[in-house]
């Protein structure tokens, strides 16, 4: 009997010692842009489980995800990259990469994890495990002493990265399959200034919004040898030239119901086009200038939030209806918004409020509110699961 | 020929001396407007400019890339913009004292966001 309870005890001993197990599937990173650190969240308890420090200047960082969930590679705008644990709730490895950095993907197989960078343009890439750098393709073009910035980074299938050079006009597809060894394949004269770029969800279709011309430059993955076409001739026209007071993301590009949603640039449309034909079919007035434009894991909303000075708004567009059916105020600065992995919540990071708002997005009823410094980013690690992002 | 060297360099002082107190006499916003003048900068410039303004998509907006550009064209991006990048116009949500202010700001250092 003695010796049953020293067991008994001795067993709850390690229980207290050690911290219960979890998994990581309702966690993320939410990214706190002035103080350099970051929250790790759960949004299952819709709670702050953490706060990791020492991350750099995090102006525009993202996340991607490892495979299993565990790890958050953070790319900072210092060329900061840094691997955070999400259940030891810490920096794991950290490295300057870059002088000035915008982004970043992680391969088909999880085995690497690629930045997109400003200064010097080009794309790096690095062993996802140790952060060892494996790849250096700088974005060189013309005379081949000028080096672009890289936008629109998308890991895509084949592990393989495609990305647009700003400067020069043009997409580039590398292959990775042989890490130290990139393949790298330019479509020359895509358009005047690729801005940003996503990959479709099914990993077909890579495409680039163009800022300096209207249109979009469009590659079909599965035919690549067919090169790059424009669509949309008419995205960004209009009677007159808008002032656009914040590129628009195209990340959060959505694709629902064999449509895809995208930000009008400058005007205050959400444009609808037909994703089999690539015609444009409707345009959907909205509040403000349009910056994320994404859909609801289930497609039957899209949520869109917008620039200065509207950015303290997000309105909700019913797909079967085809038009606005709420407008929200979830505070100041509205800068980024994430759904649940099924899309029962949204978070909403209003910045200069200081906070991150949970929503249902069925009644659109407040849930939480969570206290953060500067909140921009919120990623969470069902995007580990996710072609292009 | 030092002579007209030394007149040019007094000239030029003198120059730079007349346009600063042309600046200084300028008012500033009041300290409240400063703070969000600041934040917007910081802020919503710092989205292609980078938070730190070392550069993004936008270029860098720090003393020693500014210094060699006259004030005057800054204000004027500033307010108007630029054709044929992403800079847009801020008119809209400043005059042209406050753009000033910006600019000098900018020249000298931009202030952080005091909370």
């Amino acid at each position: 009997m003695k010796s049953l309870l020293a067991v008994a005890f001795a067993l709850l001993l390690t229980a207290c010692a050690s911290p219960a197990l979890r998994g990581t599937g309702d966690l993320g990173i939410v990214i706190e842009r002035a103080s350099g650190s970051v929250a790790i969240v759960d949004n299952s308890a819709r709670a702050v489980l953490a706060r990791v420090e020492g991350l750099g200047d995090l102006s525009h960082a993202s996340v991607v995800f490892s495979r299993d969930g565990r790890y958050g590679y953070v790319f900072g705008r210092d060329g900061g990259l840094t691997k955070v644990d999400l259940l030891e709730r810490r920096i794991t490895k950290r490295i300057i990469q870059a002088g000035n950095s915008i982004g970043g993907a992680i391969s088909q197989d999880g085995r690497l994890v690629a930045a997109q960078n400003y200064q010097p343009g080009g794309v790096k890439v690095f062993d996802a495990q140790t952060l060892e750098l494996l790849a250096d393709i700088p974005a060189t073009f013309g005379d081949g002493k000028q080096t672009s910035k890289v936008v629109g980074l998308a890991d895509v299938p084949g592990n393989k990265f495609a990305y647009a050079l700003f400067d020069a006009g043009e997409i580039w597809v590398a292959d990775l399959s042989q890490p130290r060894e990139p393949k790298v394949t330019k479509y020359r004269n895509i358009g005047s200034q690729p801005y940003d770029g996503l990959v479709t969800p099914d990993g077909r279709h890579y495409m680039a919004g163009l800022f300096g011309e209207d249109g979009v430059a469009l590659i079909d993955l599965w035919k690549p040898e067919q090169g790059a076409k424009k669509i949309l001739a008419n995205y960004g026209k209009g009677a007159e030239k808008l002032p656009v007071f914040k590129m628009p993301h195209l990340r959060g590009w959505a694709v629902a119901g064999g449509r895809a949603y995208l930000p009008a640039i400058g005007r205050h449309e959400v444009l609808v086009v037909d994703t089999a034909t690539w015609q444009e079919v409707g345009r959907i007035p909205v509040k403000g200038q349009p910056v994320f434009v994404m859909a609801r894991p289930d497609g039957r909303q899209i949520w869109v939030n917008f620039a200065f000075p509207d950015y303290s708004h997000v309105q909700v567009i019913d797909t079967l209806e085809q038009k606005v059916v709420q407008t929200l105020a979830p505070g100041k600065a509205v800068l980024h918004m994430e759904f649940t992995p099924r899309g029962d919540n949204v978070w909403i990071s209003a910045r200069d409020d200081n906070r991150v708002v949970v929503f249902d997005t069925a009644s659109f009823a407040r849930l939480a509110e969570l206290p953060a410094q500067n909140p921009s980013g919120i990623f969470f690690t069902s995007r580990a699961a996710r072609i292009g992002f | 020929m030092n002579a007209h060297a030394n007149f040019g360099r007094v000239l030029a002082i003198l120059v730079s001396c007349l346009q600063a107190t042309a600046f200084a006499m300028a008012a500033d916003p009041s300290p409240e407007r400063a703070r969000e003048l600041v934040r917007m900068v910081r802020q919503d410039c710092g989205s292609c400019h980078g938070l730190t303004l070392k550069g993004g998509l936008g270029p860098p907006l720090l003393p020693e890339t500014l210094r060699e550009k006259p004030a005057e064209s800054l204000r004027y991006t500033v307010l108007l913009g630029r054709p044929g990048t992403p800079m847009p116009p801020w008119g809209a949500f400043m005059n042209e004292a406050e753009a000033d202010w910006i600019v000098r700001q900018l020249m000298q250092g931009f202030p952080e966001e005091t909370r």
